[in-house]
């Protein structure tokens, strides 16, 4: 495991630590340079995940949260692969997400958004890839939710993810964007990418082939985390 | 070769409202949770610890909206890697604590042992939080270990008077061990953060 190596973090991908369009990160970012790292076991190992630990229906949303009938909204599949950078899948890895109902409201205690709870919908979700680096969520389509940053600002629709990989130092959380959003060119968040293309990479596409005829519309995300490189590191 | 590389997904902010899925019931949330800042049971082997901080931005403000991680070897220096089978009863090494809940962080775990010559007992710290678009992470070293940590490699890579940021003061009290470790995200005394 020690022999191995780990791409790095790629800077013209991750958003800096401090983006001034994004005004909570100008008090919150760490400001001085980070330290270099020569990993060891522990950069490069990760806790184990695995099916066991899920529960029925912890990847489908339109029936985790039911408490009487069925959550409002469209009903949507979210599918994609997990890969690493050598386009290799990344199986038995731990996704988790996170969402706002249809009306941009979320569960959470704290979001005083005033659109309706909705009593059937709890918003979150997990899963463990498969084999082939597959995973499938079942959800209601979120909506656009108004947040405090700047004058009539609005999050483009999003769900949240976080996402195990096969080393701590592939750890990550993203948010999966929906194609055509007029939001997406407003978000700060969104565009917070030193590199404009790398924002591209966080918009899902629209996918006839991954939902359910005439159930549920399709949308399919891939997502590419650090990998781990079993030949020495390139001169 | 390195054209036919794919690219990174870029990371984004946990944002504040993780905690129904993430950290659901310590959270007090209706859904299950698969990780939680308890990180032992009364039969783990190892010295028991209970380790927490509060977490500072540059204003001086406590931070809340912020989600730890933990990641450690268990007494013996093993981690429990991804290869080995998850089981409930065995220490995972891994611990997530929403600082919501207490205005802070808090874990109980084992201290953890060396992972080999030059590695001083230490536990790697993953920081996410509403304001933050990548996480950070850090290092957990101990204040009792200060002739391990000066040995290790990863510790005297970091200038030394900064050092102090990183080092958890252990306080005894009754039997039983606490350390703190508090967090400040920016200022003179920023938290040092590591480029893994
Ligand atoms: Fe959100």
């Amino acid at each position: 495991m020690s022999d191995n190596n780990i791409d790095k973090r790629d800077w013209q991908t991750h958003p800096p630590y401090v983006h001034l369009d994004y005004k909570s990160t100008t008090f919150r970012g760490p400001q001085k340079p980070l330290i270099p790292i020569k990993h060891s076991l522990s950069e490069l190992s990760v806790p184990a995940f695995g099916q066991g630990q899920m529960h029925e229906h912890d990847n489908d949303l339109t029936i985790n949260g039911r408490v009487d009938g069925e959550p409002i909204g469209e009903r949507i599949i979210v599918s994609g692969r997990v890969l690493d950078e050598y386009s290799r899948p990344q199986s038995g890895i731990l996704l988790e997400i996170w969402q706002a109902n249809a009306a941009g409201r979320y569960i959470h205690k704290a979001d005083q958004h005033d659109a309706p709870i909705d009593p059937n919908f709890l918003g979150g979700g997990r899963c463990v890839t498969d084999e082939n680096g597959h995973y499938k969520f079942t959800t209601i389509k979120p909506g656009a939710y108004p947040w405090g940053n700047h004058y009539n600002a609005w999050r483009p629709i999003h769900i949240h993810f976080s996402l195990f990989g096969m080393s701590l130092a592939s750890r990550l959380i993203t948010q999966m964007y929906f194609p055509g959003d007029p939001l997406l060119k407003l978000d700060p968040i969104y565009n917070s990418t030193p590199d404009v293309k790398a924002r591209e990479r966080m918009v899902s596409s629209l996918s006839m082939d991954t939902g359910i005829a005439d159930i549920a519309l399709g949308y399919e995300f891939d997502i590419v985390l650090r990998g781990l490189s079993a030949t020495p590191m390139e001169q | 070769m390195s054209d036919n590389k794919l690219k990174q997904t870029p990371s984004q902010t946990i944002g504040p409202f993780f905690s129904y899925a993430l950290t659901p019931e310590q959270s007090d949330y209706n859904f299950k949770s698969i990780v939680s800042p308890e990180m032992i049971t009364p039969e783990t082997p190892g010295e028991h610890i209970h380790i927490c901080g509060s977490i500072f931005d540059g204003n001086g403000d406590v931070i809340k909206d912020a989600m730890i991680e933990i990641w450690q070897a268990d007494d013996q220096g093993h981690y429990l890697d991804r290869d080995t089978p998850p089981s409930s009863e065995v220490f995972t090494g891994f611990g997530r604590c929403d600082a919501e809940v207490n205005s802070g962080f808090y874990f109980n775990t084992v201290k953890p042992g060396s992972i080999g010559v030059g590695h001083a007992p230490h536990i790697n710290m993953i920081v996410f939080m509403r304001g933050m678009l990548t996480h950070a992470y850090t290092r957990v070293y101990f204040s009792d270990e200060m002739k391990a940590n000066e040995k290790d490699e990863v510790f005297v890579s970091v200038p030394a008077d900064r050092r102090k940021s990183i080092i958890a003061i252990r306080n005894e009290d009754n039997g039983k061990v606490t350390y703190q470790f508090d967090l400040r995200m920016q200022g003179d005394n920023e938290t040092v953060f590591f480029d893994v």
